[in-house]
């Protein structure tokens, strides 16, 4: 085991390398140019992630061919591809994907694994449903038992990063309840209304008609899933509070720049008290959703279900305060110009307004954090 | 409050609401429905402004004699709740409510004849040159150049943040004609018509996808000298006057019917949604605190309208007004937002494509295009810093 002081090497290295690679390749005109072109499959700086930085193992365990940064790798390379919008799909294939992958080994599990280091195989989790809003065990995609193999029908909602994905982890419900199982995208049966989603990525809804798959498809037990859900969609959860941080570290600086530079009644706009003090309050907030994050990333890997809950869920909260502040104060700040898509700023206070709500809101997450208090003594 | 209505009030608004059953077509309301901006594009804003201008009810608030209805303030109050309840398509006003009102005040009586009537019956569209690059909250500092020249004026410079410049034939400008002195002297109001050579119009796509904006360019343009309004120089008491009348009006009809809207979608989600009735409960006190607050608004502007009527100056209710409805209304896209949950991420064009064999709720995607683009409702108009400014300016020094 590395010393904290190493691992604070090897993330700051990771970090470093990263930006470098997403400056390099991903800059504010060249994501414009790559996203409008990715229908079907991601911009190129995910090719290159694997390719040329062959970062894209960072976090799995070396057994599984990664360099075994754990939890806290994820979140160095999501707040790095926060900073620049980027996030999408790390989240889906490795946060959520990968994740989910690695916790059940076995011949499927492994070569797929292999695919997606090699930035070969793209993930999508296609679980929430639409009537599901965040509850994530409303599920009524059916799995039946079909020979030796399954049988899948059914309906999945905003399945993000879905038209770039090769295969699809899909959570439907047996008698014996939540099952995951993993779907090659051709599979036949399996339509996609594919649509951009408002942060330039992009999603879909998917139907799955009587969708015949072959008993490897399913992963761990029938009807064993839902912890694994469950973990799987906390460490999401942190993940975007981690990406939430790189998106509102930039936000700040170009909002910083721009009240410096900006002139009205003879004087930088930054003179003003009102807007000092709204400067401050975006400053604290992001500074605290950062120290929550990061704390709660040295704990997680070995937290059990009720700390993890509710420790991401507090997180999640700090988070989505920040993204509210910081986005609508970089937006007003900025004044009109904050609201074109000609600056950077529109597109960041974009994917913090979907981080505010993406696995659950606010008013979710503090519902959830109420639920595990422990009882007064 | 429907308690606070008298017989002839009620009557009132049902010959609105009979007038909005017939005339106010599926494809109009749609429209209105749609619009996710402040107001509705060309097409069909103009379309519903024609229709009441044939009733003689397209510019109420005008004085009779030009057109206007000589209703009573709660009149004016209904009308404009039945059509936001109805979702007619909210109108442009840059020709009928910012520079009509200055027409009225200022103009000679042949510029009333000129253009009084083009605005009244829809065949002319206005759109609004106050803000330049340089020249947001510091509107006095505007640079953009008119220059005497014979019968004409040539301008030069540039305006920004002028919506619907690309559907406009006329402009009203704030231009600087003297220079040196203090920035409020030496501004004229000038009005002209577009397009004409020299007028370049830039679009600005916004942050949630709308074209409603533009940057209009202007390369030695000469328009006629007897588009002023007022005396040369004088400008800035006219620009001010305007502004009170663009920072005036009522929100809370707009901001109610958008509730309605809200709670119906939130039944929708909720009764769908097996699981948490916590969240359903949760949201219903959201929209209940929204409710209220709109009820104190409406009060407050109710009191502002009688004490307009009663010929009072306006003083600092438009800007009281101005800060209280915009942030209002977005608190309620930051509802709608929450409602739409994982929805909410959906960029569709919302039209009739949403629907299909996989279909996409339209409140949802209508939720976010809302928020993006009322996130400009606290920096229009006057930033809600400057009103702040002007109310606690005025309570100091009075």
């Amino acid at each position: 085991m590395s010393t904290l002081t190493e691992q604070d090497e090897t993330l700051a290295m990771l970090r470093d390398s990263l930006a470098r690679y997403l400056d390099d390749n991903h800059g504010f005109e060249q994501r414009l140019y790559a996203l409008r072109k990715a229908d079907d499959a991601p911009p190129p700086f995910w090719q290159g992630l694997a390719s040329e930085l062959d970062l894209l193992g960072a976090a799995l365990p070396e057994s599984q061919g990664g360099l075994g940064g754990g939890m806290a790798a994820h979140l160095a390379m999501m707040e790095t591809l926060g900073g620049a919008l980027a996030a999408e799909p790390y989240l889906s294939t490795m946060v959520i994907g990968a994740g989910l992958l690695q916790r059940h080994p076995g011949a499927q599990a492994d070569a797929l694994l292999k695919r997606i280091v090699a930035g070969q195989a793209v993930l999508a989790f296609a679980h929430g449903e639409p009537q599901s809003r965040h509850d994530r065990a409303d599920v009524q995609t059916e799995l039946a038992r079909d020979g030796g193999g399954f049988r899948l029908t059914g309906r999945k909602a905003v399945v993000h990063a879905a038209p770039w994905a090769s295969h699809f982890i899909v959570s439907p419900r047996s008698g014996a309840g939540l099952s995951l199982l993993v779907v090659p995208r051709e599979t036949a049966g399996v339509r996609l209304r594919a649509y951009p989603t408002r942060d330039g990525g992009r999603a879909a809804d998917i139907a799955f008609d009587d969708v015949r798959l072959p008993a490897e498809a399913l992963l761990g037990a029938e009807g064993s899933a839902l912890p694994q859900i469950e973990r799987a969609l906390d460490e999401a959860t942190l993940a975007v509070c981690a990406e939430s941080i790189g998106v509102m570290r930039r936000l700040m600086r170009d909002t910083l720049d721009y009240v410096r530079q900006r002139k009205q009644f003879g004087v930088p706009i930054s003179s003003f008290q009102v807007l000092q003090h709204r400067l401050a309050d975006m400053h604290m907030a992001l500074e605290q959703a950062a120290a929550l994050t990061a704390s709660v990333g040295e704990h997680i890997d070995t937290a059990d279900h009720d700390e993890r809950a509710r420790a991401v869920s507090s997180a999640k909260v700090a988070a989505a305060k920040a993204c509210k502040a910081v986005g609508q104060g970089a937006v007003q700040l900025h004044g009109g110009m904050g609201m074109t898509e000609e600056l950077a700023v529109g597109h960041y206070v974009r994917r913090a307004t979907l981080i505010e709500g993406q696995f659950g809101p606010p008013a979710w997450h503090l519902r959830r954090v109420a639920k595990l208090r422990p009882a007064a003594t | 409050m429907a308690w606070a209505f008298t017989a002839a009030e009620t009557a009132f608004r049902d010959e609105v609401r009979d007038f909005l059953a017939r005339e106010l077509t599926p494809e109009l309301r749609a429209a209105g429905r749609r619009c996710s901006g402040i107001f509705t594009d060309y097409e069909y804003g103009n379309r519903w402004h024609r229709v009441l201008a044939k009733r003689g009810w397209s510019v109420p608030s005008w004085p009779v004699e030009h057109g206007g209805t000589g209703w009573t303030p709660m009149q004016h109050y209904l009308f404009a709740a039945e059509l936001a309840a109805a979702d007619a398509p909210p109108r442009a006003p840059m020709g009928t409510g910012m520079v009509a009102p200055v027409i009225i005040a200022f103009g000679t009586e042949a510029q009333k004849r000129a253009w009084l009537p083009g605005i009244r019956s829809g065949e002319d569209y206005w759109c609004q040159g106050y803000s330049e690059p340089q020249s947001g909250s510091d509107l006095a500092s505007l640079q953009c150049k008119a220059v005497r020249d014979g019968d004409h004026y040539v301008i030069n410079g540039t305006k920004i943040w002028t919506t619907h410049a690309q559907y406009a034939n006329r402009m009203f400008c704030l231009v600087r004609t003297t220079s040196g002195g203090k920035p409020q002297q030496g501004i004229s109001f000038l009005c002209f018509d577009i397009p004409a050579p020299g007028i370049t119009i830039r679009p600005i796509i916004s942050i949630s996808g709308d074209h409603e904006l533009n940057q209009v360019f202007f390369d030695d343009v000469r328009v006629p000298a007897d588009g002023l309004i007022g005396e040369e120089n004088q400008g800035w008491a006219i620009a001010k006057y305007l502004l009170q009348h663009e920072r005036g009006g009522a929100w809370a009809p707009m901001l109610r019917a958008r509730l309605r809207r809200l709670t119906t979608a939130a039944d929708a989600a909720f009764s769908a949604s097996g699981g948490d009735a916590h969240e359903a409960d949760d949201m219903a006190l959201r929209l209940t605190e929204a409710e209220c607050a709109i009820d104190a608004l409406e009060a407050t502007e109710l009191q502002s309208l009688r004490a307009q009527a009663r010929g009072e100056q306006p003083g600092i209710r438009p800007s009281m007004g101005k800060v209280l409805g915009s942030e209002l209304r977005q608190r309620l896209t930051e509802l709608g937002v929450e409602i739409a949950a994982h929805y909410a991420a959906v960029d569709l064009p919302l039209d009739d494509g949403l629907q299909g064999e996989l279909p996409i709720p339209e409140d949802a995607v209508f939720s976010m295009s809302a928020y993006l683009n009322d996130r400009a409702a606290s920096i229009y108009a006057g930033s809600n810093e400057v009103q702040r400014n002007i109310v606690a300016a005025h309570l100091l020094a009075n």
